[in-house]
């Protein structure tokens, strides 16, 4: 059972790490602001909520998953507000003529 | 186990310093807040990864308040670049 439930938290967390990957490289490839940004938000917030899930299959249903689950409720309610405020800030300059890009 | 998470860490910390990249060379300012944004998320899981690999509890509170600092710049940037200030 203790083998069982390593493989099944290492299976999640390494997907958790391939999905970061995908948002790094989207990040690098991409050619404009709003893809960027469109490629790592939602990679950035699947990979995270994967991770977490991997590590609380680790820790057991203890004071310490809660914590975890808390910092994982607050990164998947700030990290589209994040980007959805950044693009709408970016659209503004466009649309106003002083962007820099 | 701990020493698998270890080297999951490490390659967090790999794919931080590759966002650092496009905050080093991103064209516009929020192609940098974005690059910052993305490395602010990796370096939040970090600190969770490694609370559970060294079981210490208290880490969990400076990654709570990491996001914190890290979402509250990135709204700051926003409001600076649509407003032009920041009152």
């Amino acid at each position: 059972m203790e083998l069982f439930l390593n493989i099944v938290s290492a299976f999640f967390i390494i997907s958790g790490i391939f999905f970061f990957t995908v948002g790094v490289v989207g990040l690098i490839r991409m050619p404009d602001v709003f893809s960027r940004l469109h490629a790592t938000t939602k990679a950035d917030t699947l990979g995270a909520g994967l991770v977490v899930v991997g590590l609380a299959i680790q820790t057991g249903f203890s004071r310490v998953t809660v914590g975890l689950f808390m910092v994982l409720a607050f990164v998947w309610l700030t990290n589209p507000t994040a980007a959805h405020t950044l693009a709408k800030a970016q659209y503004t300059r466009k649309h106003r003529g002083e962007s820099d890009d | 186990m701990s020493t698998f998470i270890v080297f999951c860490a490490t390659a967090l910390v790999i794919l931080s310093f590759a966002s650092l990249w496009r905050a080093f060379v991103g064209p516009s300012v929020a192609d940098r807040v974005a690059a910052i944004n993305v490395v602010s998320i990796k370096v939040t899981t970090l600190i969770l990864l490694l609370s559970v690999a060294f079981e210490t509890t208290s880490y969990i509170s400076v990654a709570l308040v990491y996001a914190m600092i890290a979402f509250v710049a990135t709204l700051g940037v926003a409001k600076y670049l649509t407003k032009g200030a920041l009152d």
